[in-house]
């Protein structure tokens, strides 16, 4: 009998202990996840820049650079905190940005850089499998800031088979007004002139919902109402009318918009080598444009490390009624919006390329931190003879 | 407008619904694995930036969806 007692003893001494030991654990202080860093390289070209009415080069060059960097700890609950912090810095130059005022060499905007920080925290309920969270971000350039907010919330059932998910965010944008050189320094139809400060502020509402269907196949219906407010228009694009010589006006558009797109994406594990990445989106606004997107990535598993995804995206909009190319507005017809912008047009635009990955626990190329690199090369054409190649590259650090 | 958006929502309920099954945590390998991801992935943030801005669409893609002028 007392050889049980101390049996019994010794085990509900040692359960403590092994209960102890896990809980210590659970409990865990501040430490860094993992840091990301993304390069990125953009160049593209056409010849209907905003800026000169719809007419001359639309040349671009941008190179984008970010670093993130991803904190967790636990704590006495077990609940999870992630702390992010993010820095991103964009160098371009712009050819039909330089046209703003031609009478300059080159002007102030022909090339900018923007500047974006932004902090985020996430609170995991573990137990009883919620999410809370919120985030901060500020972007500065030469005639542009915006600074944003956002909350968001999710919940996943236990089998943790579905996921709904709401994030609401507000950016309070701030123009300095830049007109066409010829429109300055006042211009008594202009509702700002040259180095006001004009407000846009966007309001987005993005719901989720993801569902497992079965062991290879997942989806997810996701919409993010949208509303702006403010100059929405870009001051320094010039309107040339038909029936009014080589004036320029400034664009003008409504002060606000609303917006609608509902995506669904759908993931498919074919056999054990390929994978099928599916994305279909509709699109309207109440400037009457209207946009369907879809959009299909194969990955490739040439090892459980290394993958190879070749992707193709077809995109269609219908173009809103405000827009009228080079001189095909006439001041005749007493419009209260126009616009010269093509990116506002009817079109289609393709885009295909390449995503490359290799991910593993152990490091790469003799790095031990780093868990994974990835890289992805796109091409894009639209149908307005603008076309784009685009090259990234990723670098995850555990 | 209204009619095709709630058309959309209930065909796919009416496809996704009926033939979920519960899936246990040791039966999700292929589920879990990076390139499964629902969610918008770093590398893709910079090409994404470029549509939102040379496209009249956005938003529904999981991706930014407001901030920056996207002028140039």
């Amino acid at each position: 009998m007392k050889k049980i007692v101390i049996t019994v003893a010794a085990l509900m001494l040692f359960m403590n202990i092994t209960k102890a030991q896990t809980d210590s654990t659970k409990y865990r202080k501040l430490k860094v996840d993992e840091v990301n860093f993304l390069t990125s390289y953009y160049h593209q070209n056409g010849n209907n820049s905003a800026v000169t009415g719809g007419i001359g080069s639309e040349k671009i060059d941008e190179s984008g650079n970010s670093i993130d960097l991803q904190l967790s700890k636990f704590d006495k609950r077990n609940n999870k905190h992630i702390f992010g912090i993010e820095l991103g810095v964009d160098v371009y130059s712009s050819a039909s940005s330089d046209k703003i005022d031609p009478s300059t060499i080159s002007s102030a905007s022909s090339g900018d850089v923007r500047v974006s920080p932004s902090v985020n925290y996430l609170f995991e309920n573990t137990k009883k499998n919620y999410t809370l969270g919120g985030g901060l971000s500020f972007s500065g350039e030469f005639d542009y800031t915006s600074i944003g907010g956002n909350i968001l919330f999710s919940k996943s059932t236990q089998d943790k088979n579905t996921e709904f998910s709401a994030k609401a965010s507000v950016f309070l944008d701030t123009w300095k007004v830049l007109l066409p050189v010829e429109l300055r320094p006042n211009s008594p139809n202009l509702k700002y002139n040259q180095g006001d400060s004009a407000p846009r502020n966007s309001y987005n509402l993005s719901l989720g919902l993801a569902q497992v269907i079965n062991q290879r196949l997942q989806m997810s219906l996701l919409t993010d109402i949208g509303y702006q407010k403010g100059l929405l228009g870009t001051a320094y694009q010039r309107v040339y009318f038909g029936d009014n010589g080589n004036n320029a006006y400034s664009e003008k558009l409504p002060d606000n918009r609303f917006k609608l797109p509902i995506g669904m994406r759908a993931n498919y594990f074919l056999g054990d080598k390929f994978i099928l990445r599916g994305f279909y989106r509709y699109y309207t606004d109440s400037w009457k444009l209207t946009a369907h997107t879809a959009e299909l990535e194969i990955p490739y598993k040439i090892t459980p490390f290394i993958s190879i995804a070749p992707f193709y995206r077809y995109y269609r909009q219908s173009g809103i009624e405000y827009f009228k190319p080079y001189k095909e507005h006439m001041l005749a017809d007493n419009e209260s919006y126009y616009t010269s912008d093509f990116d506002l047009s009817k079109f289609t635009s393709n885009l295909f390329g390449v995503n490359f990955r290799v991910t593993s626990a152990n490091g790469i190329f003799g790095i031990k931190q780093l868990n994974t690199l990835e890289m992805r090369y796109s091409y894009y054409d639209r149908s307005t003879k603008l076309t784009a190649h685009s090259i990234s590259l990723a670098l995850k650090f555990k | 407008m209204k009619k095709k958006l709630f058309f959309l929502v209930l065909v796919c309920s009416t496809l996704i619904l009926p033939s979920c099954k519960t899936v246990k945590s040791f039966q999700k390998s292929r589920i879990n694995d990076a390139e499964m991801s629902l969610s918008s992935r770093k590398i893709e943030k910079y090409e994404s930036n470029f549509l939102l801005y040379r496209e009249g669409a956005s938003g529904g893609n999981g991706g930014r969806t407001g901030g920056g002028c996207g002028c140039n």
